[in-house]
């Protein structure tokens, strides 16, 4: 489903992203971990089209996407959630999510003017999607709730139907589990497996090990921006080159 | 070529002030991500401090440029720990309103205390030196000389200094600051100091040369921003050099071009650099 | 139902509207005198062109310190055809207003490729160019004299907006068709489009929102309200200056927008009605108004971020959240007991909530 060539990005001298190449399969869960300044985030941001790469190539679906804008790539079908959750805090949850499935709508200035049946229409369409996806994710008892309200958990599940909603076929996942108790992060955990049960295919960055060793199909290991190593839950915990420069330097992934 | 060497004196003259204002800009930027509109503000609030404790109170000049430094430097620290200090978090847009709105109370203060009218300021270096054939006022001399020794030692103190060192390593990474123990809070009022100072020294500096009134930081404050940008936000070399170019542009467009539009060759140029390049002109692709 | 909730309710109803309508309608019959009217005109005018930042800086996020520069282009627009070119009243109107669209298209497009404190650093230098322009360009603008004796509106033989109270009805037109427009946008995908671009650009860009085509198009509206005001301004007080693109009306604007309620429907206009009578009424202010608005400024900002409209929206919304749960519960401990009546009746009330 995606393929990356040797892809690089380097910010002034700081090569973030160092020659990664990989392939990520349609309808599984993949896993990049790595320590703080991996370039995890740069990677994602290079996929989603956020920054250009210096080099390097990435194909989506057969497709070369490379540079390409990111409002394009997410017409394509690539969703992504953002380490920091970002929301309309002073409006409802469900008011969030109407614009999340804008992308596919055709309505312009002229539609809102003449408030054509189009728009109307598309509208309807766009509200229908929210309430599908605040459904899908568990949400469907706050939707009436001011955003700024809710809970760090309930926001970032906003933030997944957010991402949903655009009608994604990959979703990138940054740090979903960041500040979350061990319980809801096993919530959050059986929600990304729904995802790819409706066949989604999700990609998601992560330093809560317990959950990347249960959830993950695929992990890759990146540090100082190289892919250090790649393979199944089972192969990446006994390969000796991540025990040492990851798991063995790295407090937060031994707890 | 007396001509032309007297626009180079004048470009020096006007880079130099744009330089040392942009400095302190440049500094806020850098460190608290505050384009700080009221600059021009503590400008002009310095100019009126060395005017009146000059003209009212007799004091002399260095004395006066002296007290207008910790004058403004205070209230600059004041407007850092009452009004930005409390919107670290907040929006961008509302930091940018916060500034915009301490520079309209300063304007409207200082009016209603000394009034709209163009004052001029005393000097006591009113001589005409004659320098190789070139006849050039002191006070110009003086506001070159004054400029750069400012620099200079602004230069040393930032590299030499504990204090110094600190502020540039949280202009360079913030977290990364906070991480090794940097007193934050410190750092900003400090920083605050400096840049409300340096608009002081400048105001004073410049002021006998031109003219005394409410809203004479405007069309500086926003020469000293197009200048930031070019030089790039958050560069203490980049505000100097950007200083000097816009200051010779404007003296050799004002002379060559024309003198009604001298004003906005700064802006005309931003505009240009701009639409060619969003980032700046010396900016290296980091925000 | 509290009787706070009840009068809350009220204000979102369309017999609020209404009321609000007809009390326009008739406040020059109860005015003491004609220069209320005049200045409750005036402030109609001054309310389109916050009405159009509202949309750029309220809706999409972008802090435009240009919008005083393109009012004053389209009162020069309309001042400069009317009076140098002997075009009539309504056609110069019309080209004032794709004067202001044009030029944000042009503008727009530079300045919006930068982001936050360079865009507004730039739009503010690109507000002191117009100014410079309109000040020094004298065989175009006059220079610093101005235009004098431009035209009223022409009132094809039916009305004389020379008179305060016909130009009064007319800015009052202009006003609620504008506050129209602006509803419309706002409350629909468009405006929730810029609405994302004001959380992030980021992540509007990931939710596949061409980030420049819709905040040029924010730009561009706004720009064309600014100048249609300006032109109405220019039609009203019949002679300008460059006084009128001093970056002074932008900053004031900003403060009517903020007191009011930035992103709101009616914050714009609370807030330029409110602050033009208290600056009336406070007379012996005119001058220094700034001693107080720029404190005011800094600590709405502080502390009263949303403005009167923001912080009335938020607290309904949270009542209504909490009523919604409420209902929600009893709800449930109805259907306990196995009562599908109620429970169908509650969730109706519910809906009409939302
Ligand atoms: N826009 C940028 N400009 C310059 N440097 C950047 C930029 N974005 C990221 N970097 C640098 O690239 C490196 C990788 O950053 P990245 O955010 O990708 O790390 P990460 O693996 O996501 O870390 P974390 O686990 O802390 O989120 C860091 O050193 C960071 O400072
Ligand atoms: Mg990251």
């Amino acid at each position: 489903m995606l393929k990356i060539h040797n892809l690089t990005k380097r910010f002034g001298g700081l090569a973030a992203v160092n020659n990664v190449s990989i392939e990520f399969e349609a309808n599984k869960i993949n896993a990049i971990i790595g320590p703080n300044g991996a370039g995890k985030s740069t990677f994602f941001n290079l996929v989603a089209g956020a920054m250009a790469p210096t080099e390097g190539r990435i194909e989506y679906q057969g497709m070369d996407i490379t540079g390409m804008a990111c409002d394009r790539i997410a017409r394509l079908g690539i969703a992504r959630t953002f380490q920091t959750t970002m929301l309309f805090d002073q409006s409802t949850v469900l008011d969030n999510l109407i614009v999340g499935h804008r992308l596919r709508t055709q309505s312009r200035l002229w539609d809102v003017i003449i408030n054509s049946k189009r728009l109307r229409d598309e509208e309807k369409k766009c509200r229908a999607r929210a309430q599908e996806v605040l459904d899908f994710v568990g949400l469907s008892h706050i939707g009436h709730r001011i955003t700024a309200d809710i809970s760090q958990e309930e926001k970032k599940r906003v933030a997944f139907a957010l991402a949903l909603a655009t009608d994604p076929e990959l979703v990138l996942l940054d740090e979903p589990a960041g500040g979350i108790n061990p319980e809801e992060t096993e919530n959050l955990a059986a929600l990304i497996r729904k995802m790819v049960d409706h066949g989604v295919t999700v990609c998601l960055i992560e330093h809560k090990m317990d959950m990347i060793m249960s959830l993950a199909d695929k992990i890759m290991v990146i540090d100082h921006g190289e892919k250090i190593a790649e393979g199944t839950p089972d192969e990446v915990k006994n390969n000796p080159l991540v025990i040492e420069a990851y798991l063995g330097s790295d407090e937060d992934a031994a707890a | 070529m007396e001509l032309f060497f007297q626009q180079v004196l004048n470009g020096l003259t006007l880079g130099s002030i744009y330089g040392l204002v942009a400095l302190g800009l440049t500094l806020v930027y850098g460190i608290l991500h505050v384009p700080n509109f009221a600059h021009g503000a503590l400008y002009m609030v310095g100019a009126y401090v060395s005017y009146i404790t000059m003209v009212d109170f007799g004091v002399n000049y260095w004395v006066a440029m002296l007290l207008a430094a910790v004058a403004v430097a205070l209230l600059a620290v004041l407007c850092e720990r009452l009004v930005f200090n409390p919107l670290r978090h907040a929006p961008p847009i509302h930091d940018k309103i916060a500034a915009i709105g301490i520079m309209l109370f300063l304007e409207a203060l200082v009016q209603m205390q000394w009034g709209a009218e163009f004052r001029r300021m005393p000097t006591p270096y009113t001589d005409i030196l004659d320098i190789a054939g070139m006849t050039i006022p002191a006070q110009r001399v003086l506001i070159i000389a004054g400029a750069f020794s400012l620099m200079a030692v602004l230069h040393l103190f930032l590299k030499k200094t504990m204090t110094g060192s600190t502020i540039v390593a949280m202009a360079q990474n913030r977290e990364g600051a906070f991480l090794v123990g940097i007193d934050a809070n410190r750092v900003a009022m400090m920083t605050f100091a400096i840049s409300g100072a340096l608009a002081a020294v400048g105001a004073t500096l410049f002021a006998p040369i031109n003219l005394v009134y409410p809203a004479m930081g405007h069309l500086l404050i926003m020469k000293a921003f197009v200048i930031i940008i070019l030089g790039g936000m958050g560069s203490i070399p980049g505000a100097i050099v950007g200083g000097l170019i816009i200051g010779f542009a404007e003296a050799f467009g004002g002379f060559y071009i024309s003198t009604d539009y001298k004003d906005i060759i700064a802006f005309a140029l931003l505009v240009v650099i701009l639409s060619i390049k969003p980032t700046g002109l010396f900016s290296k692709g980091v925000h | 139902m509290s009787a706070l909730t009840k009068i809350s309710n009220f204000f979102m109803t369309p017999a609020m509207k209404i009321a609000m309508i007809v009390a326009a309608l008739l406040f020059p019959f109860v005015a003491g005198n004609e220069y209320q009217i005049y200045v409750m005109a005036l402030a109609f005018v001054w309310a389109i062109a916050v009405y159009g930042m509202n949309i750029i800086t309220g809706l999409c996020g972008q802090l435009n310190l240009a919008h005083g520069g393109f009012f004053a282009m389209g009162a020069y627009a309309l001042a400069i055809l009317t009076v140098d070119h002997g075009w009539a009243f309504w056609p110069a109107f019309i080209a004032a207003g794709a004067v202001g669209a044009i030029l944000g298209f042009l503008v727009g497009v530079i300045s919006l490729r930068l982001k936050e404190h360079y865009f507004a650093i730039f739009t503010l230098c690109v507000g002191f160019i117009i100014y410079l322009l309109l000040d020094k360009w004298e065989e175009l603008t006059h220079g610093a004299l101005g235009i004098i004796n431009i035209p009223a509106p022409s009132g094809f033989g039916l009305v004389d907006f020379t008179e305060t109270t016909p130009f009064y009805y007319l800015a009052l037109a202009f006003m609620v068709l504008s506050i129209w427009l602006a509803s419309r946008i706002a409350h629909s995908l468009l405006g929730r489009t810029f609405l994302a671009i004001r959380i992030s650009d980021d992540l509007a860009a990931s939710l596949g929102i061409n980030l420049m085509r819709n905040k040029v198009l924010a730009f561009v509206l706004s720009t064309t309200y600014a100048s249609v005001a300006g032109a109405l301004y220019a039609g009203m007080v019949r002679f300008i200056g460059p006084a009128e693109a001093e970056v002074t009306h932008t900053f004031d604007m900003i403060t009517y927008l903020l007191v009011g309620g930035i992103g709101t429907l009616m914050g714009p206009l609370l807030g330029t009605l409110v602050i033009t009578w208290l600056t009336q009424s406070l007379q012996f202010l005119e001058e220094y108004r700034m001693i107080v608005f720029g404190p005011m400024l800094v600590v709405l900002v502080i502390f009263f971020p949303k403005g009167v409209v923001g912080s009335f929206l938020s607290w309904r919304g949270r009542r209504l959240a909490a009523a919604h749960d409420a209902s929600q519960a009893k709800e449930k401990a109805a259907s306990n007991t196995s009562s599908s009546k109620s429970s169908a009746a509650s969730t109706q009330e519910a809906g009409n909530h939302a």
